[in-house]
C-alpha cells in the first residue's frame, strides 16, 4: 500500500521525457495510466528510482483513422475512450470487442492501450488484440522514431523491446485490405480478473475467402502467443465448419498453458479451442445472414 | 377520546424506517478507525513471514532502527521480555504475537515498526534482516494426521502430533442400529473450502496510553469491545477500569473483527512504551493471510434411509483444519461450533457426530463468518447430503424434503444431537418457495432443454439456523456467559438515549433499536439516540456476531423499556390521581380504565420523573437490563436457485434465485431484506468464486483481491425475496429471531445443488466449492467428482 | 487555503524531496507539499482530512477510494498526489451543497443502498460519473458501470435501485 521512494518528473514534451529517461538510466520508468505499475509499486514488486510522467504531454490522447484506413492510438488514449469509440465500433470489431473487457470501468478510465502493450503481461488483453491485427508500436527515442511490429515488441514476460530512453507513443493497426471481422473472448472469473484464457481473432475476407487471418492467445503461455498454424489454416479458405474446427484445434495446440488455481492446462487449451470456434462461428453466421 | 399512536408513523415495529446512520455515511462523514487522527500519532506496520514453516535463526533490525523517522522496532524477543510474545486465544490455546522460535504460517507476524508515517514504517520493515531455516510444510489435515508429519506446535508441552481435539456428540450405537435397518445408505464426502469474511475495511487500532492518567484508550475495529477490554486486562495485565475500548464505525465485520489480533497487542505495547498514540491499519494482504479465516472443514456423512424416503438416522465425521493456532471464536463448550445443529429441521430419530481438529501451517481463525459458529458447514453438508440422498432414492428433491421436515405440530422438537427447536412452519415456507420459482414448470423446461443439449438445473436448500447464543448455561466464551445488555435514559422532555452491549457493523442498530423503544414506550424512534461501542459508556455485552444482536441485545432493549414503563405507570397513577391498578397502557399513553380520555403521555410521565414525582419515589426515568435468553432462536429459510450450465466452458449462470425467510417478527422489513440480500451474495460468492487455497509450499493463494475473488455487481444475480411466513419466536419478548446470516448459511447449497442437478446423469456426485468453470467442465468431461483440497494443482 | 502535509518527522536525516502540488479539490484551490510517492488517496484522507474517501485494498480492486479527476471516476489509490497537479478533484464531500444532498445521496438512503457505509462514497462517485455519461441507464448499464467497486454488505441489488432512483430524480430536475 506504500510505495518505495522515487523521484518524479512531469515531462512537458516527448523530447524532455526522453532526456529524463536517458539521464535516469535503467531505473527510470515511464508513467502513463499507471494502472499496472502503481499497484506493483504499492506491493513493492516494483521500485523504480525515477518516474517520468507523460500525462501532461499534449497531443497523445488521440485515436483516429488515417485516410488509408489504418488506426492510430496515442500513448494517452485511455481504455474507456476505446470502449466508447464509435470509430472502433464501426470499423474495428476485434478492438471494439476487447475494450470493454479490460480490467474494470474505473481502471479503464485511466489505463492506456499503449501502456498495456509496454507492460508485456502475458495475461494482458491488448497484446493479443494488436498481435492478431498485425499492429505495430511507434517508439520515440533520442534519435527520432522507429516502428516495431507487435510480434517483435514483446521479448518475454514483462519485457519489451524499448530501449531505456525510448517511449512508446503510438500503436498502429494497419488498414484492412478486405472486410474486417473478428472478436475477442476472455474467460474471467470476475470483472477485473486476469484472463484464465483469452482469444483474439481478426480476419479479413474478400467475401468468400479469408484473405488474412490473425489469431493470438492471452494468458496461456509465458507471453502472448500468435497461433500461426491456425492462421495459415484459414488463409485462402472459406469459413466453414471444417476450417473453423481446424483453426480451433491448431490454436489449442499452439497454447502453452500451465495448470494453476485458474484451471488445468487441459482446460485452458480447451477454452482456447472453444473460443476460436465461437468467434469464427459467429463471423460465419453473420456472413451467411448477409448472403 | 383516546387516540392510540400509529406505530408505523412513529417508526415502531414493522416500519421500514430509513436508516439514521446513513445521514453521515452518504456524506462521507462516517468515523472509521483509520479516519481518526490524534495529535502526535505514530504509525505501525507489521513485517510478516514469507514462508509457511521455518525456524528463525537470526533477526537483525539494526538497519531499520537507523532509518530517520523510525521510533521503535518490536520483535518477538522484545515481546518475550514483557511476557507478551504469546497470547491466549478464544479457544483455550495460545497464539504467537510476534514469532520467537519459528514461524508456523505464511504471513505470520514477525516484527513491527513504529514510525512517523506508514510509508517510513514500511521502508523500515523491508530493512529488517531475518534468516529462516525451512521446515517441512503441512497444508491440509490429512497430511497433518500422518504419523510422520512434522509437529507444528512444538512450543506446547504434551503436544504429540498435530491433533487438537477429538469430540463427539449423539448416540453412536443407536445410530449404528439405524443404519443396519436402512433400505438405502447414502454417503457424501466434501470439503468446505477455506474462506475469509473479508470486510472491505481491514482491521486496525489506535492505542493511546496516557501516562499521566494511566488510562489506555484503544480505538479499534472490533465487533465485541467488552471482550477485548477483558482480554487486554488479562494479557497486558492492566487494570480493567483503566482500559477504554472504543469501536467507532466499522466497515463490515462478518466475524472477522471478533478475535484479538497480534497487531492490536503490538500497537498497545508500542503506545505504552512510546507514550504516544500508535495507529496500526492492516493492509488487505495482511487481513487475508493472517486474520480469522472461516470454514476449511472436510465433511463425511451418511444417511440411513427407508425406501419411501424417511430418514432413519444420520452420522457425520468432520475433520477441521484450524491452522497453526486453535483460535476459533466460538462457545467454549463446543469444539466445532454448532456443527451438531445439522439436520435440525428434519425429523431424524437418531444421529452421531464425531469431530477432529488438527493444526496445519496455515493462518489461525475459524471465525463465525456470517454464521452462528460452524453452522454454515453444518447446513451446507445437510443440504448437499439431502440432494444426494434424494437422487439415490430416485425421489423428487421437494418431495424428499416434504417427507422429512419437522411438522408444525411437532414443536417443540428435540433433535438427536441436543437442540430444542421451538417454532416454525417449514412446510409452508417450502411450498411458497416452490410456487414462487415455478417448480413444476421449471422441471418440464429442464427436460425440454436437455433434448437440445442445454443443461438446466434447480437446487433447493431448506434449513433452520440456531441463532442468538446463549443461554448462559450452555454458551460462554472462556467462561464469560453469552448474555447481552441494554441501558436507557429517558430525558425530561421524553427524548431518550439507548445504549447496548452489542456493536453493529452495518446492520442498522441505530435505526432498529430505536424502533424497539418506539414499540415498547411509544416514544417516536426519531426521539431516540442509540449508542454502542464505547466500553466506558455502554453496558457490558458480548458484542455483535452470530446473528445474536436482535435475539439477545434486542430482547434486552425490550426488557429495559418494560422496566421503564413500569416506573412510568407509577408516575402516571400519581399524575392522574388514581391507583396503579386502574391504569391502562396503549402505545405512548397511560389512561384511566374507567375514563379513557383521562390520560398522560409517556413524555408527560418523563417530565414528572424529574419535576413532579410522588413522595418517596426515586427521581429519574432510566434503567438497564441484562438478558439471558432461554433458548436460541430458530429462523427457517428456503432458498431455491435455477441455473444454466454451459457444457463447453463449465460457466454457469443463475437464472433465478428465490428466498423465503421466516425470521419471526420483522422489526424493520427494509433492513431485514437488506441483510438477506447481503447473505445471498456471500452464498453466491462462496459457491462460485471466493476461496483461499494453498500450494504445497504453504503459499497462500487468495492473499489479495486479485486472487481472493469477491463478486461485483456484474456477476451477482438478482434476488426475489419472500417474507410472507411469520412464526414469532415463542420466548423472545417481541417475537423476533435472528436473520443476518441465514442466507449466507443456507444459500451456498442451493447454488451448488442447482449446478449438480444440471449435471444429473453424469454420475458426478460432488464438485467442491467454489464451482469454478474449470471444475465444472472437468466434472462434465471426465465424469468424476472434483476435489478442491489443497495443495492446489500446478505443473511445477 | 494552504495545507501543510507533515510527511516525515525525520531529525538530522537526509532531506526527503518534497514537491509542491496545486489541486482544485471540491472547488477549492489547495496547495500541498508532498513526497512524490504519496498516493492521492492518502493526501485527501490524511493531508486534507477528507476521510470520506476510503482505502480498502492494495491492488486497485475495491474502488472504495473512487474520486472524480477532471470528471472521470478513478481509483485515487492508483494515482500519485503529484499527478493531480492542476487537476480538478471531486470527493464524496463535494457531492452535496450546504443545503441540499445530491440525488445519489438521497437515493442511497431511500433505497437502502448501503449498510456498513465503507464502499458507499466510492460507489456514489462511480455512479456520478456513470450518470454524467448516461442519464437514463438500464439496470444492466448500472451493474456494468459499477463493476469496479466492491460491496460486501448489500448484494448490489439495492445499490442498483439507488442509482435508478437518483437518475430519475436528476432527469426530472433537468426537465423541470
Amino acid at each position: 500500500m506504500y510505495p518505495s521512494r522515487f523521484r518524479y518528473e512531469a515531462a512537458r514534451s516527448l523530447d524532455q521525457a526522453v532526456r529524463l529517461l536517458r539521464d535516469g538510466g535503467d531505473e527510470a520508468k515511464v508513467l502513463a495510466g499507471g494502472q499496472s505499475l502503481i499497484p506493483m509499486m504499492k506491493l513493492r514488486f516494483a521500485s523504480p528510482e525515477l518516474l517520468v510522467d507523460i500525462n501532461n504531454i499534449p497531443g497523445l490522447d488521440y485515436h483516429h483513422a488515417d485516410p488509408d484506413g489504418s488506426i492510430h492510438v496515442g500513448a494517452l488514449c485511455r481504455h474507456a475512450d476505446l470502449e466508447h469509440s464509435g470509430l472502433l465500433q464501426s470499423r474495428q470489431p476485434t478492438m471494439a470487442a476487447a475494450a470493454p473487457l479490460i480490467a474494470d470501468p474505473l481502471v479503464r478510465n485511466r489505463g492506456t492501450l499503449v501502456g498495456s502493450l509496454c507492460h508485456a503481461d502475458p495475461q494482458g488483453d491488448w497484446a493479443s488484440v494488436v498481435l492478431a491485427l498485425g499492429g505495430s508500436i511507434v517508439a520515440h527515442g533520442p534519435d527520432g522514431r522507429r516502428t516495431i511490429p507487435a510480434a517483435d515488441f514483446v521479448l518475454g514476460p514483462f519485457e519489451n523491446a524499448l530501449a531505456h530512453d525510448e517511449i512508446a507513443v503510438e500503436a498502429i493497426i494497419p488498414a484492412p485490405r478486405g472486410a474486417p471481422a473478428g472478436g475477442y473472448l476472455k474467460l474471467e472469473r470476475r470483472v477485473g480478473d486476469f484472463a484464465t484464457a483469452g482469444v483474439a481473432v481478426a480476419i479479413e475476407t474478400d467475401g468468400a475467402m479469408v484473405t488474412r487471418a490473425g489469431i493470438a492467445l492471452t494468458g496461456v503461455g509465458g507471453s502472448t502467443i500468435k497461433a500461426t498454424a491456425a492462421e495459415a489454416a484459414l488463409t485462402g479458405r472459406p469459413l466453414t465448419a471444417e476450417t473453423i474446427a481446424e483453426a480451433g484445434r491448431l490454436a489449442a495446440e499452439a497454447a502453452q498453458p500451465k495448470s494453476d488455481h485458474r484451471g488445468s492446462a487441459t482446460y485452458k487449451r480447451h477454452i482456447v479451442r472453444t473460443f476460436v470456434v465461437r468467434i469464427l462461428g459467429r463471423i460465419e453466421g453473420t456472413q451467411e445472414r448477409a448472403a | 377520546m383516546t387516540q392510540a399512536l400509529d406505530e408505523i408513523k412513529i417508526g415502531g415495529m414493522g416500519a421500514s424506517r430509513k436508516r439514521v446512520e446513513d445521514n453521515r455515511f452518504i456524506r462521507g462523514k462516517g468515523n472509521y478507525t483509520d479516519d481518526i487522527h490524534l495529535p502526535g500519532m505514530l504509525h505501525m506496520e507489521i513485517l510478516r513471514s514469507p514462508v509457511a514453516h521455518a525456524r528463525i535463526t537470526r533477526i537483525d533490525a539494526s538497519k531499520a532502527w537507523e532509518i530517520p523517522g523510525v521510533h521503535l522496532v518490536l520483535t518477538g524477543e522484545m515481546m518475550a521480555t514483557r511476557n507478551l510474545a504469546w497470547m491466549p486465544t478464544l479457544s483455550y490455546d495460545t497464539q504467537a504475537v510476534l514469532a520467537t522460535d519459528k514461524v508456523r504460517f505464511q504471513g505470520q507476524e514477525v516484527a513491527c515498526v513504529i514510525a512517523d508515517d506508514p510509508y517510513i514504517a514500511k521502508d523500515a520493515c523491508e530493512a529488517i534482516e531475518i534468516d529462516y531455516e525451512p521446515l517441512p510444510v503441512v497444508v491440509n489435515p490429512m497430511q497433518a494426521g500422518e504419523p510422520d508429519a512434522p509437529i507444528i506446535r512444538d512450543d506446547k508441552e504434551n503436544q504429540a502430533g498435530n491433533v487438537i481435539y477429538d469430540w463427539e456428540v449423539g448416540d453412536a450405537e443407536g445410530t449404528d442400529r439405524a443404519f443396519e435397518q436402512a433400505d438405502v445408505v447414502s454417503r457424501l464426502q466434501l470439503h468446505y473450502p477455506r474462506s475469509h469474511p473479508s470486510p472491505i475495511e481491514c482491521c486496525g487500532s489506535i492505542a493511546d496510553f496516557n501516562r499521566s492518567t494511566s488510562k489506555l484508550t484503544v480505538y479499534m475495529t472490533t465487533q465485541a469491545p467488552h471482550i477485548i477490554r477483558a482480554a487486554v486486562a488479562l494479557v497486558a495485565e492492566l487494570p480493567e477500569h483503566m482500559i477504554r475500548i472504543i469501536s467507532p464505525d466499522i466497515g463490515g465485520g462478518f466475524g472477522n473483527k471478533v478475535p484479538v489480533y497480534p497487531g492490536y497487542v503490538c500497537s498497545i505495547l508500542a503506545s505504552i512504551l512510546l507514550e504516544r498514540p500508535v495507529k496500526w491499519i492492516e493492509d488487505k494482504t495482511g487481513n487475508l493471510i493472517s486474520t480469522g479465516f472461516a470454514r476449511d472443514v472436510y465433511l463425511d456423512g451418511e444417511l440411513a434411509l427407508r425406501r419411501d424416503g424417511k430418514i432413519l438416522g444420520m452420522r457425520m465425521r468432520t475433520l477441521a483444519d484450524h491452522g497453526a493456532f486453535f483460535s476459533d471464536a466460538q462457545p467454549s463448550k463446543f469444539k466445532i461450533g454448532l456443527m451438531h445443529s445439522t439436520f435440525g429441521c428434519y425429523d431424524v430419530p437418531v444421529a452421531h457426530l464425531a469431530a477432529r481438529g488438527l493444526y496445519t501451517n496455515k493462518a489461525p481463525g475459524g471465525v463465525a463468518y456470517r454464521c452462528s459458529f460452524r453452522v454454515t458447514e453444518a447446513m451446507f453438508f445437510q443440504e448437499r447430503m439431502m440432494h444426494a440422498a434424494a437422487n439415490d432414492l430416485g425421489m423428487d428433491q421437494a418431495e424428499f424434503r416434504r417427507i422429512n421436515l419437522v411438522r408444525d405440530d411437532q414443536f417443540p422438537h428435540r433433535t438427536p444431537l441436543g437442540f430444542l427447536l421451538d417454532s416454525g412452519q417449514y412446510g409452508a415456507c417450502l411450498e411458497l418457495g416452490l410456487k414462487a420459482v415455478g417448480y413444476e414448470d421449471f422441471l418440464r423446461q429442464k427436460e425440454e432443454a436437455r433434448k437440445n443439449g442445454r443443461l438446466l438445473g434447480i437446487g433447493i436448500s431448506t434449513m433452520s439456523e440456531p441463532l442468538g447464543a446463549g443461554n448462559s448455561r450452555e454458551y460462554d466464551i472462556l467462561g464469560i456467559k453469552m448474555f447481552d445488555s441494554a441501558e436507557i435514559r429517558v430525558h425530561m422532555t421524553g427524548k431518550a438515549l439507548l445504549r447496548t452491549g452489542a456493536r453493529g457493523q452495518g446492520q442498522g442498530h441505530e435505526t432498529t433499536w430505536a424502533q424497539i423503544v418506539a414499540h415498547e414506550l411509544g416514544i417516536p424512534a426519531d426521539d431516540v439516540t442509540v449508542e454502542e461501542g464505547d466500553t466506558d459508556t455502554a453496558p457490558f455485552g458480548m458484542g455483535t456476531y452470530a446473528s445474536r444482536s436482535t435475539p439477545v441485545a434486542g430482547a434486552a432493549i425490550a426488557m429495559v423499556c418494560r422496566k421503564v414503563r413500569a416506573k412510568a405507570r407509577k408516575l402516571a397513577a400519581h399524575l392522574l390521581e388514581v391507583s396503579e391498578e386502574d391504569i391502562e397502557w396503549e402505545l405512548g399513553r397511560f389512561y384511566v380504565r374507567s375514563a379513557p380520555d383521562r390520560g398522560v403521555t409517556i413524555q408527560e410521565c418523563a417530565m414528572a420523573a424529574y419535576s413532579n414525582m410522588p413522595d418517596g419515589m426515586e427521581p429519574g426515568l432510566e434503567n438497564n437490563a441484562y438478558y439471558d435468553p432461554p433458548n436460541l432462536t430458530w429462523p427457517f429459510a428456503c432458498y431455491i436457485v435455477t441455473v444454466e450450465v454451459d457444457p463447453e466452458t463449465g460457466v454457469w449462470d443463475v437464472l433465478n434465485m428465490v428466498a423465503v425467510d421466516d425470521c419471526g417478527v420483522r422489526i424493520n422489513p427494509m433492513i431485514v431484506e437488506g441483510q438477506i440480500m447481503g447473505g445471498l451474495t456471500e452464498a453466491f460468492a462462496m459457491s462460485s468464486m471466493q476461496f483461499i487455497t494453498f500450494d504445497s509450499e504453504g503459499n497462500c493463494i487468495g492473499s489479495n483481491y486479485m486472487d481472493y475473488l469477491i463478486p461485483t455487481s456484474w456477476e451477482t444475480p438478482g434476488f426475489e425475496l419472500h417474507g410472507e411466513v411469520v412464526t414469532p419466536c415463542p420466548h423472545h419478548p417481541i417475537g423476533a429471531k435472528g436473520v443476518g446470516e441465514c442466507a449466507a448459511v443456507g444459500g451456498p447449497a442451493a447454488f451448488v445443488n442447482a449446478v449438480m442437478d444440471a449435471l444429473a446423469g453424469t454420475g458426478v456426485r460432488n464438485i467442491d466449492m467454489p464451482l469454478l468453470p474449470d471444475r465444472v467442465w472437468e466434472a462434465i468431461t471426465e465424469r468424476h467428482d472434483v476435489s478442491g483440497a489443497p495443495p492446489v494443482r500446478s505443473d511445477g | 487555503m494552504t495545507i501543510i502535509y507533515e510527511e516525515t518527522g525525520a531529525e538530522g536525516g537526509p532531506e526527503i524531496p518534497q514537491q509542491r502540488v496545486t489541486i482544485r479539490v471540491n472547488g477549492r484551490k489547495v496547495i500541498a507539499e508532498v513526497e512524490p510517492r504519496l498516493l492521492l488517496a492518502h493526501l485527501l484522507r490524511h493531508g486534507m482530512g477528507l476521510t470520506g474517501t476510503h482505502t480498502g485494498c492494495d491492488t486497485t480492486n475495491c474502488g472504495a477510494c473512487t474520486v472524480l479527476v477532471d470528471g472521470r471516476a478513478v481509483k485515487s489509490c492508483t494515482m500519485f498526489a503529484v499527478q493531480a497537479e492542476g487537476r480538478e478533484v471531486t470527493t464524496v464531500e463535494g457531492l452535496a451543497t450546504q443545503s441540499e444532498l445530491h440525488p445519489l445521496q438521497e437515493g442511497f438512503k431511500e433505497e437502502h443502498g448501503l449498510q456498513c457505509g465503507f464502499c458507499t462514497p466510492g460507489m456514489m462517485m462511480a455512479a456520478k460519473a456513470l450518470l454524467d455519461r448516461n442519464p437514463d441507464p438500464t439496470e444492466e448499464d448500472i451493474r456494468w458501470g459499477l463493476s469496479g467497486n466492491l460491496c460486501r454488505c448489500t448484494g448490489y441489488q439495492n445499490i442498483v435501485k439507488s442509482v435508478l432512483w437518483a437518475a430519475e430524480k436528476l432527469r426530472s430536475q433537468s426537465a423541470g
